[in-house]
């Protein structure tokens, strides 16, 4: 579903943002993306939903192969991918449903299916009661969530979440986390990339670790069979 | 589509005022246009019953035999540019003098000879009756040998020529200076409402809108203001026929027909579009 070839990245003032990065990722597997501020983790990010295409080497992500794919079919490729960010990224001035139709509406989904495919998803993260609550009126936990069902109303192959807790104390954290372990278990890929390594610890999930640019730690890679369920 | 529609007029709520700008540009733009091209278009009428008189007149030398004249006739009025060419005999051209030119007419009665010379009098075809043609069809004439003189209004014709082609000029230069205030005013409108919704552009494109999405309620907006612009601008331009057409001697003067006014209204769309297009194409990157 996803493979990266020796992937490299630079930047017109010389910065290498990746260096010779490869990994594979299959079909239902749960991934961590851990290192410090710019190891290369939001670059990898990126290149999933083809906000920056590899200067170099191969990364194809649901058949799409994003160095080479045409602009015309970057709008296709994101519409299998769910993506939740640090900050929510809602609007502000639509209501939780509303903000999950959005997703519906600009890929130009029948308007008669709608509400029930948002109702559904947001029964699924567990917001249906404040379906009419307008973001403000959220905590930071719920908005998270709201994002989330937005990400799955499309019905994702993969979700990409990049740092989805970072903003979250540490109740909310575990709501969102165990929410995205569900949407794996139902076959979704999940690519999360986080620095809280106590998340990381409390599971047996896969971890690709990123150092200035590198792979460092893949954690699939080691031969611990025992520890991978 | 429903979206679209709803998007496109969001940003007329959101900034009226520039958008009533924008609108009022194009209006000009387009009012300017059309002032001068009902100008044209009165003066071309106003022309075609002068210019139906446009003629070339041959002047013939005393004593030519009438069979070369009537092979001649026929030989001008085989030129492409000749609807047809009349005889005007001796005795035919006194009459004409008298009946026409009531000062004289003692003059030419006391006459013992006739000194009017027999004349051809070719007419040509609609759209050939311009300065350059009618020389050339004068130069023509002027090559057979019993032809004594010829004699054309040129100066009247370049001139009626030249008064047209101002009036087209002129108002193309002002309308499109107008047009270009309108496609900035636009281009600025447009900007202005990008970075207003920066933030919904770029959760649109993360969840897969396609760019023509994106674009789609920007190129409505703009193609809205042009419809309204070019609304705005027959309005303005029927209000200034009316108030002419007031003023007494010029109570025959004619307004666009309904081709000309789609024409207008579709010039202004197209104004609005580019205006988005150039304005999207730079901004949407970013965003």
């Amino acid at each position: 579903m996803i493979r990266f070839a020796h992937v490299f990245k630079s930047y017109p003032n010389g910065a290498l943002a990746l260096k010779d990065v490869s990994f594979a990722i299959n079909k239902g597997e749960f991934v961590f993306l851990t290192g410090h501020s710019g190891a290369g983790k939001s670059t990898i990010l990126k290149m999933l939903f083809a906000e920056q295409r590899p200067s170099s080497g191969d990364v194809r992500v649901a058949n799409y192969a994003v160095q080479t794919m045409r602009g015309d079919d970057i709008p296709k490729l994101r519409r299998k991918l769910g993506i939740v960010f640090q900050d929510f990224r809602l609007l502000e001035d639509r209501s939780a449903s509303e903000n999950v139709a959005f997703a519906l509406e600009v890929t130009g989904a029948r308007r008669d299916t709608v509400p029930a495919r948002v109702m559904r998803v947001l029964t699924q993260v567990g917001l249906a009661a404040k379906a009419r609550a307008y973001p403000r009126e959220l905590s930071g936990g719920e908005q998270q969530r709201v994002a989330i069902a937005r990400a799955l109303v499309n019905d994702p192959a993969i979700l990409v979440a990049d740092e989805p807790t970072g903003n979250l104390d540490e109740r909310a954290t575990r709501g969102v986390f165990q929410l995205l372990r569900e949407i794996n278990t139902s076959g979704t890929i999940v690519v999360m990339a986080t620095h809280d390594l106590d998340l990381v610890r409390q599971t047996t999930y896969r971890t690709i670790e990123m150092r200035e640019g590198a792979v460092v730690y893949d954690s699939a890679a080691d031969e611990k069979p025992d520890e991978l369920s | 589509m429903n979206l679209l529609f709803r998007e496109a007029l969001l940003s007329f709520r959101r900034t009226p005022l520039l958008s009533l700008l924008s609108i009022t540009a194009i209006a000009f733009s387009l009012f300017t246009v059309g002032l001068f091209g009902l100008v044209a278009l009165n003066l071309r009428q106003a022309l075609r019953g002068v210019e139906e008189r446009v003629e070339v007149v041959a002047f013939l030398l005393r004593g030519t035999a009438p069979e070369t004249i009537t092979l001649a006739s026929q030989d001008i009025a085989s030129f492409p540019e000749v609807a047809d060419v009349k005889f005007v005999s001796e005795d035919q051209a006194l009459v004409q003098a008298r009946r026409e030119l009531v000062e004289f007419k003692d003059a030419y009665r006391d006459l013992q000879v006739n000194p009017l010379p027999a004349s051809l009098e070719i007419r040509l075809k609609e759209g050939f009756r311009d300065a350059a043609h009618v020389a050339q069809v004068a130069d023509r004439v002027r090559g057979f040998p019993f032809v004594e003189d010829v004699r054309y209004g040129r100066d009247w014709i370049s001139r009626l020529d030249q008064l047209r082609n101002m009036a087209g000029v002129v108002g193309l230069i002002i309308g499109a200076a107008f047009g270009l205030i309108a496609v900035v005013i636009i281009g600025v409108t447009i900007r202005l409402t990008i970075l207003q919704r920066a933030r919904e552009i770029a959760i649109m494109r993360v969840v897969g809108a396609t760019n023509w999405f994106v674009r789609g309620p920007f190129l409505l907006e703009g193609a809205l203001k042009g419809v309204l612009g070019g609304f705005m601008a027959l309005a303005l331009a029927f209000a200034a026929y009316t108030l002419f057409r007031g003023a007494g001697p010029l109570s025959t003067l004619v307004f666009f027909r309904p081709l000309d006014m789609v024409l207008l209204v579709v010039f202004g769309v197209l104004l609005g579009l580019l205006g988005s297009l150039l304005s999207v194409g730079r901004h949407l990157k970013e965003v």
